[in-house]
């Protein structure tokens, strides 16, 4: 074969390779994603057995342990509604009443039963934020 | 003093216009006069920005709490070490680290050419400028890192407990030096770009600095990853967090970088590649410094819109459009000047690299902007979770590691199957023998993939022992030195090439620890009241007794109270036994909240202090998380008889509160994992930063003076002085 | 005010470093010179070290005896046309063969 059509020949099969792996990812990514949801909206319209990534704020005076459970409850950022939620799992050292979190997990009777260790706590400082604790500048 | 570092910000803005406006017009006029001016300028810069972070640091060693910014991330009683990496806590702080890490880069890159690229400098001087005006624009005008207050504050807020970690301090400064020197070559791309000089000086004159930013970054990250594993209650090192995967995606196209340059050297291939891939590692940079510090992925990491995202964004598209629109209308002078010989061949090995380095940064991408991806495409928000990116990087990874140990093997141009076969027979065949020896006796085959990666990394040591042992013996011939010296000064002198295979063995050991602790670590979380015992794979781990210190901080930073365990840990076939003292550090709340004078201690910020026992072959890593409910009573009894009294008083009551804890010795939840190779990570990592620093090493350079005689001998007697 | 006077005395000690070329006239050509032996120097310096490295691989038989004596003799021609262009700029006849 001639080298150019050799070569022409090899870039067609490098971007095929290449759109398939892609097409793949692409797939994988919108059927496996977690769909993010307030606390209103779980408690309106969330699909039962299907888990949701929730994002509010922690309910003053709504923490509980239970020896290795955490009981909590989870408020829109600038509303009223709010949604309990059982934890168990690592406890991110900024998680503390009026932060922000993000917690996985299915709504089942009306409370989040959460995925262990999905509790991810935002800092309230402007600029640092934390996940599972973590820190970033 | 404020006013002297403001000063010197504005005057430093004004010499970066100057800069601008200077280079460009000494490059349009041909007069040399201002293009030296610029570069001066340029020096100016720099001084000017030493000087405002002299300033600013000593307000914060002196806590002159009249400064906006010590008052927020710092107070009288913050330890020293603290209080000078305070500094790029904050936004401004590290709006001006930015600035002055791109300045002092830019006078050391404009020193090193100030004799040559004559006609690109300049417009690589007025890119380097601009960049640097955008961010002193937005440190004099928009986040002054030197606002005072009308009145000095009483005391300051101290540093958030969170960042007391000598490893999180010294991160940022890594990462940013990481991310502005990839500026520099980013510079003087435009400037070849515009000049149309595309060959391959630019890539010479800017490598040192490529690796140079391609290490720190790489330090940065794996210092962060440092960091989660002995800081935070979760016992990982990296979970795919965004913030993360900002510091990742430069990182892995300057590894393609840093790779396809050499093919353009070597070959004049590449050369759109190659401008496109330092155009996309700068925009990354730029929106990996962004990313932390934005509302942009709104659903993880935003506290409300920050006042920098827009202007930002501006930039970052700016730089985009700018580029693309270069690198298009030049599209003509960036034809290659050869063409794929073979695919056995390390041009093909390098495009390969960088094809899967590439994708490795489009996974990531692709996981990390999903949210707002989801939201365009569906309308709905979705994020995808750490699962999703290791089933995809996993192979890339493996791909990766393969090839770091093809490259060296094949030369340029083209290999025969002898080569070839000469080559890879041995590399092989240790790959091999340890695929087999590791089924035969160990449980690696239970995670494929990982037993993949442990005949890879084989494969690549061997690669690299091969190259410095026949690289040794080749040069023996040549000189007839012995073995040893021999293999010294092919170092010496290949410092390059040899630098590289050393970092490719770090990288190696490193995946190797990733591997293994990823695909065979053992975990449990148990609660434990004194006396019982859990077991994590081989150990049993006996809770002895609680501990409880008040004003005895033993990990230095501060925090009033700390409660922790002891714990006994033995391995069950006999050998070794060792003790574990995890706790956590608890520190005073800001305001008297609900748990009242006393209580207050009690619910502020608490940090997890890590044990564990380090070892090539595992780690036992431990966390406690005590259960304070024991302390309830004794607060509340506390506060009802006690919450008038005087401070020293109030200080021996939480003593005895604290002592409670001890006495009463309540269960606790003990979080342990016993991770195997996990060492070999940060090892790895150290041998990388080894192979850089080898690869960096200037050479000597050329000494004696010519003799005028015949070309060819004269050439012959250059290349002798080998 | 004390803002402005440290930034008219900044201003002044960097403007006075950074017009020191404005006023000091042009020594062009010279410089021009000078520039152009220092690029060829790093150029021949970078043919030499590729002559080296060319050598290595086939010593250590990543490449075969005919494909290296090609390459080899590609890059001492190209090395020999620096070295010429040097001896040009630098105003040295070229030697007598």
């Amino acid at each position: 074969m001639a080298p150019a059509r050799k070569r022409k020949l090899r870039a067609i099969v490098l971007l095929t390779v290449a759109l398939l792996l892609a097409g793949a990812l692409v797939y994988t990514s919108f059927s496996g994603a977690t769909e993010a949801a307030t606390p209103f909206q779980l408690v309106s319209s969330a699909d039962p057995g299907r888990s949701y990534q929730l994002t509010g704020k922690v309910v003053e005076g709504s923490v509980e342990r239970e020896g290795d459970r955490l009981r909590f409850a989870v408020r829109d950022r600038a509303g009223r509604t709010s949604i309990p939620v059982v934890y168990e799992g690592v406890v991110p050292d900024p998680f503390r009443e009026g932060r922000e979190v993000i917690v996985d997990g299915p709504v089942v009777g009306g409370t989040l039963v959460a995925e262990r260790d999905s509790l991810v706590t935002k800092c309230p400082s402007k600029f640092t934020e934390k996940k599972k604790g973590e820190q970033s500048s | 003093m404020a006013a002297v570092g403001s000063a010197c910000l504005f005057v430093g803005l004004l010499c970066a216009l100057y800069a601008v406006g200077a280079s460009l017009y000494g490059a349009r006029t041909g007069r040399r006069g201002f293009v030296d001016s610029s570069r001066r300028a340029v020096y100016a810069l720099a001084a000017l920005m030493v000087g405002a972070f002299v300033v600013l640091e000593a307000a914060y060693l002196r806590s002159d709490l009249s400064f906006e910014i010590v008052v927020g991330s710092s107070s009288t009683d913050t330890p020293t070490f603290y209080k000078l990496t305070g500094m790029w806590s904050t936004q401004e702080g590290s709006l001006m680290l930015w600035a002055l890490v791109l300045s002092i880069f830019s006078a050391a890159v404009l020193r090193a050419t100030r004799h040559s690229l004559r006609e690109l400098v300049p417009y690589a001087t007025a890119v380097l400028g601009a960049i640097a005006l955008f961010f002193l624009a937005l440190s004099t005008f928009v986040e002054s890192p030197f606002a005072t207050l009308a009145a000095p504050a009483a005391a300051g807020n101290g540093l958030n407990p969170l960042l007391r970690n000598p490893a999180m301090m010294i991160h940022p400064p890594m990462l940013y030096a990481g991310y502005v020197a990839f500026s520099i070559p980013f510079a003087f791309a435009v400037g070849a770009l515009v000049t149309r000089r595309t060959g391959a000086d630019w890539i010479r004159a800017t490598r040192r600095f490529a690796l140079i930013a391609w290490s720190f970054l790489g330090l940065g990250i794996l210092l962060g990853a440092l960091w989660s594993y002995s800081e935070l209650g979760w016992g990982g090192y990296w979970a795919w967090d965004p913030v993360e995967n900002a510091s990742l995606m430069p990182w892995l196209t300057g590894t393609a970088f840093l790779h396809s340059v050499m093919v353009q050297e070597k070959r004049g291939m590449l050369r759109v590649w190659n401008v496109s891939l330092i155009v996309a590692t700068f925009v990354l940079s730029l929106l990996g410094t962004f990313l932390v510090r934005s509302g942009v992925l709104s659903s993880i990491h935003a506290f409300g819109a920050s006042t920098l995202g827009v202007p930002f964004l501006a930039f970052i598209g700016g730089v985009l459009l700018g580029s693309v629109v270069l690198v298009l209308t030049r599209l003509p002078d960036l034809r290659s000047e050869a063409r794929l010989d073979s695919l056995a061949s390390r041009e093909a090995a390098f495009l390969l690299n960088n094809l899967v380095l590439v994708g490795l940064c489009f996974v990531v991408f692709w996981g990390t902007f999903f949210p707002l991806i989801s939201e365009a495409v569906t309308g709905t928000e979705s994020s995808v979770g750490p699962p999703w990116f290791n089933r995809y990087v996993t192979p890339l990874a493996l791909a990766l590691v393969a090839l770091s140990g093809i490259g060296p093997l094949i030369a340029w141009r083209r290999a025969t199957p002898a080569n070839l076969r000469r080559a890879f027979l041995v590399p092989l065949a240790v790959a091999a023998a340890t695929g087999v020896g590791l089924v035969a006796l160990t449980p690696a085959e239970d995670s494929v993939p990982s037993l993949v990666m442990f005949a890879l990394v084989a494969f690549v040591l061997a690669v690299v022992a091969q190259e410095l042992w026949r690289g040794a013996g080749a040069r023996r011939t040549m000189t007839g030195e012995p073995r040893p010296l021999a293999l010294a000064r092919l170092v010496g002198r290949n410092r390059r090439r040899y630098g590289g295979y050393i970092v490719h063995a770090g990288i190696s050991l490193l995946l190797l620890g990733v591997a293994a602790s990823s695909a065979f670590v053992d975990q449990s979380d148990a609660r434990l009241a004194p006396g019982q015992t859990a077991r994590v794979g081989d150990y049993d781990v006996t809770y002895r007794e609680p501990t409880a210190r008040f004003l005895d901080d033993r990990s230095g930073t501060g925090a009033p109270v700390t409660f922790g365990a002891v714990l006994d840990v033995r391995r069950r076939e006999g050998g070794e036994a060792f003790t574990l003292r995890p706790s956590r550090n608890y520190y005073e709340a800001a305001a008297t909240g609900p748990m009242g004078v006393f209580g207050r201690f009690f619910s502020g910020e608490s940090t997890t202090e890590v044990d564990m026992r380090r070892g090539l072959g595992r780690d036992v890593w431990m966390a406690v998380q005590p259960d304070l409910r024991a302390l309830i009573g004794p607060i509340k009894e506390a506060n009802r008889r006690f919450s008038d009294v005087p401070g020293e008083a109030q200080a021996l009551i939480l003593a005895a509160i604290v002592e409670r804890y001890r006495r009463a010795a309540p269960p606790a939840t003990f979080r342990t994992l016993v991770s195997p190779m996990i060492a070999w990570i940060w090892l790895g990592g150290a041998v990388v930063l080894l192979g850089s620093l080898v690869a960096l090493w200037p050479t000597p350079g050329a000494r004696a003076r010519r003799v005028t005689s015949l070309y060819a001998a004269r050439l012959g007697r250059e290349l002798s002085r080998a | 005010m004390e803002y402005v006077i440290a930034v008219l005395i900044l201003v002044a000690l960097v403007g006075l470093f950074v017009t020191g070329p404005l006023r000091r006239g042009e020594r062009e050509v010279e410089a021009a010179r000078a520039d152009r032996c220092a690029e060829l120097e790093a150029a021949k310096e970078v043919k030499l070290r590729e002559i080296r490295d060319a050598e290595l691989d086939f010593r250590m038989g990543k490449v075969s005896e005919a494909d290296h004596r090609a390459t080899d003799r590609e890059l001492r021609a190209q090395a020999i046309e620096i070295l010429e262009q040097l001896d040009a700029v630098e105003g040295r006849r070229p030697a007598e063969h």
